[in-house]
Protein backbone atom coordinates (compact mmCIF):
# COMPACT_ATOMS: atom_id res chain seq x y z
CA UNK A 1 0.00 0.00 0.00
CA UNK A 2 1.65 3.36 -1.14
CA UNK A 3 1.40 5.98 1.56
CA UNK A 4 1.42 9.25 0.42
CA UNK A 5 4.23 11.35 2.23
CA UNK A 6 3.19 14.75 3.93
CA UNK A 7 5.14 17.76 4.56
CA UNK A 8 5.16 20.25 6.92
CA UNK A 9 6.47 23.79 6.23
CA UNK A 10 5.82 26.36 8.44
CA UNK A 11 1.74 26.78 9.30
CA UNK A 12 1.59 24.41 6.08
CA UNK A 13 1.06 20.57 5.16
CA UNK A 14 2.16 19.87 1.72
CA UNK A 15 0.54 17.23 0.09
CA UNK A 16 2.22 15.65 -3.41
CA UNK A 17 0.44 13.32 -5.09
CA UNK A 18 2.86 11.21 -8.22
CA UNK A 19 1.25 7.84 -8.88
CA UNK A 20 -2.04 6.69 -10.03
CA UNK A 21 -3.64 5.87 -6.78
CA UNK A 22 -5.69 3.17 -5.48
CA UNK A 23 -8.77 3.87 -3.49
CA UNK A 24 -6.96 3.00 -0.30
CA UNK A 25 -4.49 5.29 -0.56
CA UNK A 26 -6.30 7.85 -0.69
CA UNK A 27 -8.50 6.84 2.44
CA UNK A 28 -5.01 6.78 4.31
CA UNK A 29 -4.07 9.89 3.19
CA UNK A 30 -7.27 11.16 4.58
CA UNK A 31 -6.41 9.93 7.60
CA UNK A 32 -3.22 10.93 7.83
CA UNK A 33 -4.13 14.32 7.30
CA UNK A 34 -6.21 14.21 10.13
CA UNK A 35 -3.72 12.90 12.18
CA UNK A 36 -1.40 15.43 11.23
CA UNK A 37 -3.73 18.31 11.26
CA UNK A 38 -4.38 17.55 15.24
CA UNK A 39 -0.75 16.80 16.34
CA UNK A 40 0.51 20.15 14.70
CA UNK A 41 -1.95 22.55 14.39
CA UNK A 42 -1.55 23.55 11.20
CA UNK A 43 -3.54 26.33 9.11
CA UNK A 44 -3.55 25.40 6.01
CA UNK A 45 -3.04 22.14 3.59
CA UNK A 46 -1.99 22.30 -0.29
CA UNK A 47 -2.65 19.21 -2.14
CA UNK A 48 -0.68 19.25 -5.43
CA UNK A 49 -2.35 16.92 -8.09
CA UNK A 50 0.04 17.96 -11.02
CA UNK A 51 0.91 14.74 -11.76
CA UNK A 52 -2.57 13.02 -11.36
CA UNK A 53 -4.23 12.00 -14.59
CA UNK A 54 -7.51 10.80 -13.44
CA UNK A 55 -9.54 12.59 -11.52
CA UNK A 56 -13.06 10.19 -10.89
CA UNK A 57 -16.05 11.10 -8.70
CA UNK A 58 -14.53 8.72 -5.63
CA UNK A 59 -11.09 10.53 -5.63
CA UNK A 60 -13.30 13.90 -6.20
CA UNK A 61 -15.45 13.17 -2.91
CA UNK A 62 -12.16 12.45 -1.05
CA UNK A 63 -10.92 15.79 -1.65
CA UNK A 64 -13.73 17.63 -0.82
CA UNK A 65 -14.39 15.58 2.61
CA UNK A 66 -10.18 16.35 3.18
CA UNK A 67 -11.17 19.94 3.11
CA UNK A 68 -13.75 19.61 5.22
CA UNK A 69 -11.79 17.51 8.06
CA UNK A 70 -9.85 20.24 7.60
CA UNK A 71 -12.47 22.58 8.47
CA UNK A 72 -12.87 21.25 11.63
CA UNK A 73 -8.80 21.72 12.12
CA UNK A 74 -9.99 25.19 11.71
CA UNK A 75 -7.23 24.72 8.11
CA UNK A 76 -7.82 25.39 4.97
CA UNK A 77 -6.98 22.98 2.16
CA UNK A 78 -5.99 24.39 -1.48
CA UNK A 79 -5.78 21.83 -4.47
CA UNK A 80 -3.75 22.82 -6.97
CA UNK A 81 -2.12 21.82 -10.45
CA UNK A 82 -5.03 20.42 -11.62
CA UNK A 83 -4.61 19.39 -15.59
CA UNK A 84 -6.66 21.00 -18.16
CA UNK A 85 -8.28 17.51 -19.51
CA UNK A 86 -9.12 16.83 -15.70
CA UNK A 87 -11.20 19.71 -14.98
CA UNK A 88 -12.77 19.37 -18.18
CA UNK A 89 -13.96 15.97 -17.61
CA UNK A 90 -14.60 16.63 -13.84
CA UNK A 91 -17.15 19.87 -15.26
CA UNK A 92 -18.64 17.39 -17.36
CA UNK A 93 -19.23 14.88 -14.42
CA UNK A 94 -20.78 17.34 -12.74
CA UNK A 95 -18.56 17.43 -9.34
CA UNK A 96 -18.03 21.10 -8.13
CA UNK A 97 -15.83 20.30 -5.82
CA UNK A 98 -17.38 22.37 -3.66
CA UNK A 99 -15.83 23.22 0.05
CA UNK A 100 -11.98 23.24 -1.47
CA UNK A 101 -10.36 26.63 -3.34
CA UNK A 102 -8.72 25.41 -6.09
CA UNK A 103 -5.69 27.29 -7.44
CA UNK A 104 -3.31 26.87 -10.50
CA UNK A 105 -0.11 25.97 -8.77
CA UNK A 106 1.28 25.59 -5.30
CA UNK A 107 2.46 29.27 -5.05
CA UNK A 108 -0.79 30.76 -5.89
CA UNK A 109 -1.91 28.08 -3.47
CA UNK A 110 -0.13 29.80 -0.76
CA UNK A 111 -1.09 32.93 -1.61
CA UNK A 112 -4.83 32.22 -0.59
CA UNK A 113 -3.81 30.78 2.13
CA UNK A 114 -1.46 34.05 3.28
CA UNK A 115 -4.87 35.85 2.97
CA UNK A 116 -3.60 37.78 0.08
CA UNK A 117 -6.82 36.48 -2.06
CA UNK B 1 -28.97 -19.14 -47.99
CA UNK B 2 -27.73 -21.17 -51.14
CA UNK B 3 -31.18 -23.36 -50.95
CA UNK B 4 -30.85 -24.26 -54.64
CA UNK B 5 -27.05 -23.96 -55.47
CA UNK B 6 -27.42 -21.20 -57.40
CA UNK B 7 -24.92 -19.31 -55.78
CA UNK B 8 -22.30 -21.48 -55.86
CA UNK B 9 -22.74 -22.05 -59.39
CA UNK B 10 -22.38 -18.74 -60.69
CA UNK B 11 -19.35 -19.06 -57.90
CA UNK B 12 -18.02 -21.37 -60.22
CA UNK B 13 -18.87 -20.05 -63.32
CA UNK B 14 -17.02 -16.85 -62.39
CA UNK B 15 -14.28 -18.79 -61.45
CA UNK B 16 -13.76 -20.47 -64.48
CA UNK B 17 -14.29 -17.50 -66.55
CA UNK B 18 -11.88 -14.76 -64.19
CA UNK B 19 -9.69 -13.02 -66.99
CA UNK B 20 -12.71 -12.46 -69.46
CA UNK B 21 -14.62 -11.18 -66.48
CA UNK B 22 -12.29 -9.24 -65.19
CA UNK B 23 -10.81 -7.78 -68.48
CA UNK B 24 -14.01 -6.62 -69.41
CA UNK B 25 -15.03 -5.60 -66.17
CA UNK B 26 -11.62 -2.99 -65.82
CA UNK B 27 -12.34 -2.28 -69.54
CA UNK B 28 -15.69 -1.15 -68.41
CA UNK B 29 -14.65 0.51 -65.31
CA UNK B 30 -11.99 2.35 -67.16
CA UNK B 31 -14.18 3.67 -69.67
CA UNK B 32 -16.54 5.32 -67.25
CA UNK B 33 -13.84 6.59 -64.87
CA UNK B 34 -13.14 9.65 -67.70
CA UNK B 35 -9.19 8.97 -67.78
CA UNK B 36 -8.73 9.38 -63.98
CA UNK B 37 -7.64 6.54 -63.41
CA UNK B 38 -4.99 3.23 -65.36
CA UNK B 39 -6.17 -0.03 -66.58
CA UNK B 40 -3.04 -1.58 -64.31
CA UNK B 41 -4.40 0.27 -60.94
CA UNK B 42 -8.21 -1.11 -62.04
CA UNK B 43 -7.47 -4.49 -62.73
CA UNK B 44 -5.22 -4.99 -59.76
CA UNK B 45 -8.32 -3.65 -57.74
CA UNK B 46 -11.11 -5.15 -59.17
CA UNK B 47 -9.49 -8.46 -59.01
CA UNK B 48 -9.18 -8.65 -55.80
CA UNK B 49 -12.88 -7.44 -54.89
CA UNK B 50 -13.88 -10.42 -57.97
CA UNK B 51 -11.68 -13.33 -55.46
CA UNK B 52 -13.77 -11.71 -52.67
CA UNK B 53 -17.00 -11.99 -54.46
CA UNK B 54 -16.41 -15.56 -55.57
CA UNK B 55 -15.53 -16.53 -52.33
CA UNK B 56 -18.83 -14.81 -50.77
CA UNK B 57 -20.87 -16.75 -53.33
CA UNK B 58 -19.27 -20.16 -52.63
CA UNK B 59 -19.53 -19.60 -48.98
CA UNK B 60 -16.80 -21.19 -48.64
CA UNK B 61 -15.91 -19.57 -45.31
CA UNK B 62 -16.83 -17.11 -42.63
CA UNK B 63 -14.95 -14.33 -43.46
CA UNK B 64 -15.14 -13.66 -46.80
CA UNK B 65 -18.58 -11.43 -46.09
CA UNK B 66 -16.76 -8.84 -43.60
CA UNK B 67 -13.21 -8.82 -45.39
CA UNK B 68 -15.62 -8.24 -49.07
CA UNK B 69 -17.47 -5.36 -47.21
CA UNK B 70 -14.58 -4.01 -45.35
CA UNK B 71 -12.51 -3.80 -49.39
CA UNK B 72 -15.98 -2.02 -50.78
CA UNK B 73 -15.64 0.03 -48.30
CA UNK B 74 -11.92 1.25 -48.48
CA UNK B 75 -12.72 1.69 -52.11
CA UNK B 76 -15.39 4.05 -51.55
CA UNK B 77 -13.41 6.31 -49.13
CA UNK B 78 -10.66 6.26 -51.37
CA UNK B 79 -13.19 7.10 -54.46
CA UNK B 80 -14.70 9.68 -51.43
CA UNK B 81 -11.20 11.20 -50.93
CA UNK B 82 -9.87 11.74 -54.88
CA UNK B 83 -13.38 13.57 -56.11
CA UNK B 84 -15.23 10.62 -57.85
CA UNK B 85 -19.10 10.97 -57.74
CA UNK B 86 -20.89 8.87 -55.23
CA UNK B 87 -22.57 7.27 -58.62
CA UNK B 88 -19.27 7.11 -60.52
CA UNK B 89 -17.80 4.74 -57.50
CA UNK B 90 -20.79 2.33 -57.69
CA UNK B 91 -21.08 2.09 -60.83
CA UNK B 92 -17.79 0.46 -61.01
CA UNK B 93 -19.35 -1.79 -58.56
CA UNK B 94 -22.47 -2.83 -61.10
CA UNK B 95 -20.47 -2.67 -64.66
CA UNK B 96 -19.29 -6.59 -63.10
CA UNK B 97 -22.80 -7.33 -63.85
CA UNK B 98 -22.64 -5.61 -67.53
CA UNK B 99 -19.45 -7.83 -68.19
CA UNK B 100 -20.91 -11.03 -66.98
CA UNK B 101 -24.18 -10.42 -69.13
CA UNK B 102 -22.67 -10.27 -72.21
CA UNK B 103 -21.08 -13.74 -71.39
CA UNK B 104 -24.01 -15.30 -70.41
CA UNK B 105 -26.62 -13.30 -72.71
CA UNK B 106 -27.02 -16.27 -74.79
CA UNK B 107 -27.32 -19.21 -72.22
CA UNK B 108 -31.35 -18.92 -71.05
CA UNK B 109 -30.14 -21.89 -68.58
CA UNK B 110 -28.07 -19.18 -66.72
CA UNK B 111 -30.62 -17.03 -65.93
CA UNK B 112 -31.25 -17.60 -62.07
CA UNK B 113 -27.82 -17.48 -61.58
CA UNK B 114 -27.30 -14.18 -63.07
CA UNK B 115 -30.19 -13.26 -61.01
CA UNK B 116 -28.48 -14.29 -57.74
CA UNK B 117 -25.59 -12.53 -58.78
CA UNK B 118 -27.56 -9.16 -59.89
CA UNK B 119 -28.85 -9.22 -56.92
CA UNK B 120 -26.34 -9.64 -54.64
CA UNK B 121 -24.02 -6.81 -56.62
CA UNK B 122 -27.12 -4.59 -56.57
CA UNK B 123 -26.40 -4.57 -52.36
CA UNK B 124 -22.18 -3.99 -53.06
CA UNK B 125 -23.36 -1.06 -55.40
CA UNK B 126 -25.83 -0.01 -52.39
CA UNK B 127 -23.51 0.08 -49.75
CA UNK B 128 -20.58 2.06 -51.59
CA UNK B 129 -23.26 4.87 -51.56
CA UNK B 130 -23.53 4.73 -47.68
CA UNK B 131 -19.78 4.09 -47.66
CA UNK B 132 -19.00 7.05 -49.96
CA UNK B 133 -21.93 9.57 -47.84
CA UNK B 134 -19.99 8.18 -44.59
CA UNK B 135 -16.52 9.38 -46.48
CA UNK B 136 -17.94 12.72 -46.93
CA UNK B 137 -19.47 13.81 -43.78
CA UNK B 138 -16.21 13.03 -42.52
CA UNK B 139 -14.34 15.41 -44.55
CA UNK B 140 -17.06 17.97 -43.76
CA UNK B 141 -16.93 17.49 -40.14
CA UNK B 142 -12.91 17.69 -40.47
CA UNK B 143 -13.40 20.88 -42.08
CA UNK B 144 -15.79 22.43 -39.32
CA UNK B 145 -13.17 21.60 -36.66
CA UNK B 146 -10.16 23.38 -38.81
CA UNK B 147 -12.43 26.21 -38.94
CA UNK B 148 -13.25 26.30 -35.41
CA UNK B 149 -9.90 25.97 -34.07
CA UNK B 150 -8.93 28.88 -36.24
CA UNK B 151 -12.02 31.05 -35.04
CA UNK B 152 -11.43 30.42 -31.29
CA UNK B 153 -8.51 32.52 -30.30
CA UNK B 154 -7.25 33.49 -26.57
CA UNK B 155 -5.78 36.73 -25.86
CA UNK B 156 -3.39 38.08 -23.33
CA UNK B 157 -5.20 41.31 -21.96
CA UNK B 158 -2.40 42.13 -19.10
CA UNK B 159 -0.56 40.50 -16.95
CA UNK B 160 -2.60 37.73 -15.73
CA UNK B 161 -5.47 38.52 -17.56
CA UNK B 162 -6.99 37.03 -20.76
CA UNK B 163 -10.08 37.23 -23.09
CA UNK B 164 -11.84 34.54 -25.36
CA UNK B 165 -13.62 36.20 -28.02
CA UNK B 166 -16.75 33.95 -29.02
CA UNK B 167 -17.90 34.97 -32.00
CA UNK B 168 -20.81 32.89 -33.82
CA UNK B 169 -22.42 29.58 -32.27
CA UNK B 170 -21.65 28.23 -29.28
CA UNK B 171 -22.39 24.98 -29.27
CA UNK B 172 -21.19 21.71 -27.50
CA UNK B 173 -18.45 20.77 -29.89
CA UNK B 174 -17.25 24.39 -30.19
CA UNK B 175 -17.57 24.45 -26.15
CA UNK B 176 -15.27 21.66 -25.72
CA UNK B 177 -12.18 23.65 -27.84
CA UNK B 178 -12.79 26.88 -25.91
CA UNK B 179 -12.55 24.97 -22.64
CA UNK B 180 -9.36 22.94 -23.58
CA UNK B 181 -7.63 26.61 -25.62
CA UNK B 182 -8.50 28.35 -22.35
CA UNK B 183 -7.68 26.35 -19.80
CA UNK B 184 -4.40 25.40 -21.84
CA UNK B 185 -3.63 29.17 -22.10
CA UNK B 186 -4.30 29.92 -17.98
CA UNK B 187 -1.64 27.02 -17.65
CA UNK B 188 0.43 28.38 -19.79
CA UNK B 189 0.44 32.06 -18.81
CA UNK B 190 -0.59 31.60 -14.98
CA UNK B 191 -3.62 34.21 -15.82
CA UNK B 192 -5.84 34.22 -12.66
CA UNK B 193 -8.36 36.10 -14.62
CA UNK B 194 -10.71 34.93 -17.74
CA UNK B 195 -12.83 37.43 -19.95
CA UNK B 196 -15.34 35.67 -21.71
CA UNK B 197 -16.73 38.00 -24.57
CA UNK B 198 -19.94 37.09 -26.14
CA UNK B 199 -20.54 40.00 -28.36
CA UNK B 200 -20.34 37.80 -31.35
CA UNK B 201 -22.72 35.00 -30.08
CA UNK B 202 -25.87 35.82 -32.21
CA UNK B 203 -27.92 33.52 -29.69
CA UNK B 204 -27.77 33.09 -26.15
CA UNK B 205 -30.43 30.18 -24.84
CA UNK B 206 -30.40 28.04 -21.75
CA UNK B 207 -28.00 25.29 -24.00
CA UNK B 208 -25.58 28.10 -24.72
CA UNK B 209 -25.94 29.75 -21.49
CA UNK B 210 -25.17 26.37 -20.44
CA UNK B 211 -21.84 25.91 -21.72
CA UNK B 212 -20.82 29.20 -20.27
CA UNK B 213 -21.29 28.10 -16.78
CA UNK B 214 -19.33 24.63 -17.26
CA UNK B 215 -16.50 27.18 -19.13
CA UNK B 216 -16.16 29.04 -16.01
CA UNK B 217 -16.29 26.26 -13.72
CA UNK B 218 -13.48 24.58 -15.76
CA UNK B 219 -11.70 27.28 -15.19
CA UNK B 220 -12.17 28.25 -11.54
CA UNK B 221 -11.07 24.67 -11.21
CA UNK B 222 -7.47 26.26 -12.09
CA UNK B 223 -8.03 28.60 -9.89
CA UNK B 224 -8.96 31.41 -12.41
CA UNK B 225 -11.95 33.84 -12.22
CA UNK B 226 -14.23 34.75 -14.64
CA UNK B 227 -16.02 37.58 -16.20
CA UNK B 228 -18.63 37.50 -18.79
CA UNK B 229 -19.00 40.34 -21.19
CA UNK B 230 -20.50 41.52 -24.09
CA UNK B 231 -24.60 40.94 -23.20
CA UNK B 232 -26.39 43.00 -25.37
CA UNK B 233 -29.83 44.81 -24.35
CA UNK B 234 -31.95 41.94 -26.41
CA UNK B 235 -29.55 39.44 -25.06
CA UNK B 236 -30.00 40.57 -20.85
CA UNK B 237 -34.10 40.55 -21.90
CA UNK B 238 -33.77 36.75 -23.11
CA UNK B 239 -31.50 35.57 -20.18
CA UNK B 240 -34.17 36.99 -17.93
CA UNK B 241 -37.25 35.64 -19.69
CA UNK B 242 -35.64 31.98 -19.90
CA UNK B 243 -34.78 32.34 -16.27
CA UNK B 244 -30.91 31.83 -16.65
CA UNK B 245 -29.29 32.14 -13.32
CA UNK B 246 -25.12 33.14 -14.34
CA UNK B 247 -24.89 32.64 -10.18
CA UNK B 248 -22.03 34.70 -8.75
CA UNK B 249 -20.28 34.70 -11.89
CA UNK B 250 -19.96 38.45 -12.92
CA UNK B 251 -20.92 39.88 -16.21
CA UNK B 252 -20.72 42.99 -18.01
CA UNK B 253 -21.79 45.16 -20.69
CA UNK B 254 -18.77 45.64 -22.18
CA UNK B 255 -14.97 44.00 -22.51
CA UNK B 256 -13.69 47.33 -21.36
CA UNK B 257 -15.85 46.80 -18.32
CA UNK B 258 -14.78 43.33 -17.69
CA UNK B 259 -11.38 44.37 -18.07
CA UNK B 260 -11.56 47.08 -15.62
CA UNK B 261 -13.10 45.20 -13.06
CA UNK B 262 -10.35 41.92 -13.66
CA UNK B 263 -7.80 45.26 -13.09
CA UNK B 264 -9.39 46.14 -9.89
CA UNK B 265 -9.90 42.47 -8.25
CA UNK B 266 -5.33 42.21 -9.58
CA UNK B 267 -5.28 45.25 -7.67
CA UNK B 268 -4.47 47.80 -10.44
CA UNK B 269 -5.05 50.68 -11.06
CA UNK B 270 -5.11 52.89 -13.99
CA UNK B 271 -3.80 56.77 -13.87
CA UNK B 272 -3.44 59.28 -16.02
CA UNK B 273 0.56 59.88 -16.95
CA UNK C 1 -10.18 -7.54 -27.01
CA UNK C 2 -8.92 -7.39 -23.47
CA UNK C 3 -10.98 -9.48 -20.85
CA UNK C 4 -10.09 -8.07 -17.27
CA UNK C 5 -11.18 -9.24 -13.92
CA UNK C 6 -12.39 -6.17 -11.64
CA UNK C 7 -12.47 -7.98 -8.14
CA UNK C 8 -10.17 -5.42 -6.09
CA UNK C 9 -9.10 -1.63 -6.51
CA UNK C 10 -5.98 -3.15 -7.55
CA UNK C 11 -7.96 -4.36 -10.46
CA UNK C 12 -10.11 -1.30 -10.97
CA UNK C 13 -6.68 0.60 -11.31
CA UNK C 14 -5.44 -1.62 -14.38
CA UNK C 15 -8.20 -1.19 -15.49
CA UNK C 16 -7.63 2.56 -16.12
CA UNK C 17 -4.44 1.52 -16.70
CA UNK C 18 -5.31 -0.91 -20.05
CA UNK C 19 -8.00 2.13 -20.89
CA UNK C 20 -6.00 4.46 -21.22
CA UNK C 21 -2.91 2.65 -23.47
CA UNK C 22 -6.14 1.68 -25.58
CA UNK C 23 -7.38 4.93 -26.24
CA UNK C 24 -4.09 6.35 -26.74
CA UNK C 25 -2.98 4.21 -29.32
CA UNK C 26 -6.11 4.29 -31.38
CA UNK C 27 -6.63 8.61 -31.91
CA UNK C 28 -8.48 9.43 -28.76
CA UNK C 29 -7.24 13.58 -28.13
CA UNK C 30 -5.95 13.60 -24.64
CA UNK C 31 -9.05 15.12 -23.09
CA UNK C 32 -11.11 12.51 -24.92
CA UNK C 33 -8.64 9.48 -23.38
CA UNK C 34 -9.34 11.35 -19.69
CA UNK C 35 -13.15 11.36 -19.56
CA UNK C 36 -13.13 7.45 -21.16
CA UNK C 37 -10.89 6.61 -18.29
CA UNK C 38 -12.44 8.67 -15.65
CA UNK C 39 -15.59 7.00 -17.07
CA UNK C 40 -13.94 3.22 -16.52
CA UNK C 41 -13.15 3.62 -13.61
CA UNK C 42 -16.70 5.12 -12.51
CA UNK C 43 -17.83 2.14 -14.21
CA UNK C 44 -15.46 -0.55 -12.96
CA UNK C 45 -15.69 0.90 -9.02
CA UNK C 46 -19.44 0.64 -9.46
CA UNK C 47 -18.87 -3.07 -10.60
CA UNK C 48 -16.68 -4.42 -7.56
CA UNK C 49 -18.60 -1.97 -5.62
CA UNK C 50 -22.64 -2.69 -6.20
CA UNK C 51 -22.33 -5.55 -8.33
CA UNK C 52 -20.22 -7.37 -6.14
CA UNK C 53 -17.29 -8.03 -8.78
CA UNK C 54 -17.33 -8.72 -12.45
CA UNK C 55 -15.58 -8.38 -15.87
CA UNK C 56 -14.25 -5.36 -18.43
CA UNK C 57 -13.98 -6.11 -21.82
CA UNK C 58 -11.89 -3.40 -23.78
CA UNK C 59 -12.46 -3.58 -27.29
CA UNK C 60 -11.46 -1.55 -30.53
CA UNK C 61 -14.12 -0.77 -32.81
CA UNK C 62 -14.42 1.03 -36.87
CA UNK C 63 -17.29 3.35 -37.49
CA UNK C 64 -18.55 3.41 -40.87
CA UNK C 65 -16.92 6.72 -41.80
CA UNK C 66 -13.19 4.69 -40.87
CA UNK C 67 -12.77 6.30 -37.62
CA UNK C 68 -11.78 4.13 -34.60
CA UNK C 69 -13.46 4.07 -31.36
CA UNK C 70 -12.93 2.26 -28.24
CA UNK C 71 -15.88 0.47 -27.03
CA UNK C 72 -15.80 -0.87 -22.89
CA UNK C 73 -18.40 -3.45 -21.57
CA UNK C 74 -18.77 -4.03 -17.73
CA UNK C 75 -20.91 -7.01 -16.56
CA UNK C 76 -21.31 -8.10 -13.24
CA UNK C 77 -23.92 -11.09 -11.53
CA UNK C 78 -24.98 -8.73 -8.73
CA UNK C 79 -28.06 -7.39 -7.29
CA UNK C 80 -28.54 -5.29 -10.46
CA UNK C 81 -30.42 -2.27 -10.27
CA UNK C 82 -34.21 -1.92 -9.19
CA UNK C 83 -35.14 1.42 -10.90
CA UNK C 84 -32.73 2.26 -13.96
CA UNK C 85 -34.29 5.29 -15.01
CA UNK C 86 -33.88 7.10 -11.41
CA UNK C 87 -30.60 5.73 -11.91
CA UNK C 88 -29.60 7.33 -14.86
CA UNK C 89 -31.61 11.14 -13.66
CA UNK C 90 -29.30 13.98 -11.86
CA UNK C 91 -29.14 16.07 -14.87
CA UNK C 92 -26.01 18.37 -14.65
CA UNK C 93 -26.06 20.35 -11.51
CA UNK C 94 -23.32 21.82 -9.22
CA UNK C 95 -24.33 19.45 -6.19
CA UNK C 96 -21.58 16.15 -5.86
CA UNK C 97 -22.33 13.26 -7.66
CA UNK C 98 -24.10 11.12 -5.55
CA UNK C 99 -25.12 7.27 -5.82
CA UNK C 100 -23.87 5.45 -9.38
CA UNK C 101 -22.38 8.17 -10.73
CA UNK C 102 -24.29 6.78 -14.22
CA UNK C 103 -25.39 10.60 -15.54
CA UNK C 104 -21.91 12.00 -15.01
CA UNK C 105 -20.57 8.48 -16.96
CA UNK C 106 -23.00 8.77 -19.95
CA UNK C 107 -21.58 12.57 -20.89
CA UNK C 108 -18.27 11.64 -20.56
CA UNK C 109 -18.75 8.80 -23.29
CA UNK C 110 -20.67 9.10 -26.85
CA UNK C 111 -22.61 5.69 -27.00
CA UNK C 112 -23.73 4.33 -23.71
CA UNK C 113 -26.19 1.53 -23.16
CA UNK C 114 -27.02 0.33 -19.61
CA UNK C 115 -28.90 -3.25 -18.93
CA UNK C 116 -30.55 -4.50 -15.79
CA UNK C 117 -32.53 -6.04 -13.62
CA UNK C 118 -32.65 -7.05 -10.03
CA UNK C 119 -31.40 -10.10 -9.79
CA UNK C 120 -29.74 -10.80 -13.04
CA UNK C 121 -26.77 -8.60 -12.60
CA UNK C 122 -25.92 -5.28 -14.77
CA UNK C 123 -23.72 -4.64 -18.18
CA UNK C 124 -23.17 -1.33 -19.35
CA UNK C 125 -21.57 -0.55 -22.21
CA UNK C 126 -19.84 2.64 -23.38
CA UNK C 127 -17.92 3.86 -26.76
CA UNK C 128 -15.82 6.90 -27.31
CA UNK C 129 -15.43 7.78 -30.37
CA UNK C 130 -11.65 9.43 -32.01
CA UNK C 131 -12.70 12.84 -34.04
Amino acid sequence: MDRVPILKIGPTLFVSIQIDLQDESVILLQEDLADELAATGARGVIIDITAVEIVDSFIGRMLTMIGSISRLFDAETVIVGMRPAVAITLTELGLSMGGVRTALNAEKGLEILNGKT
Amino acid sequence: MDVDGTRGRIADYLRDHQDKVVGRWSELVVAGGRGRTSVEEVRRELGGLFTLIVRVLSEADDHADGELQAALDELSRGRARDGFTPSETALGVFSLKEAVYELVADSAEMVPEFLALSRMIDDLGLSTFEAYSAAREQIISDQVTTMMELSTPVVRLWEGIIAVPLVGTLDSARTQLVMEKLLDTLVATGADHAVIDITGVATVDTEVAQHLLKTVSAARLLGAECTISGIRPQVAQTIVSLGIDFGDIATKATLADALALALRQAGLKVVQA
Amino acid sequence: MDELPIKSGDDVVRVRQQVRTVAAKNGLSLVDQTKLVTAASELARNTLVHGGGGVARVEVVKSLNGRSGVKLHFTDEGPGIADVDLALTDGWTTGGGLGLGLSGTRRLVDEFELNSKPGAGTSVVVVKWSR
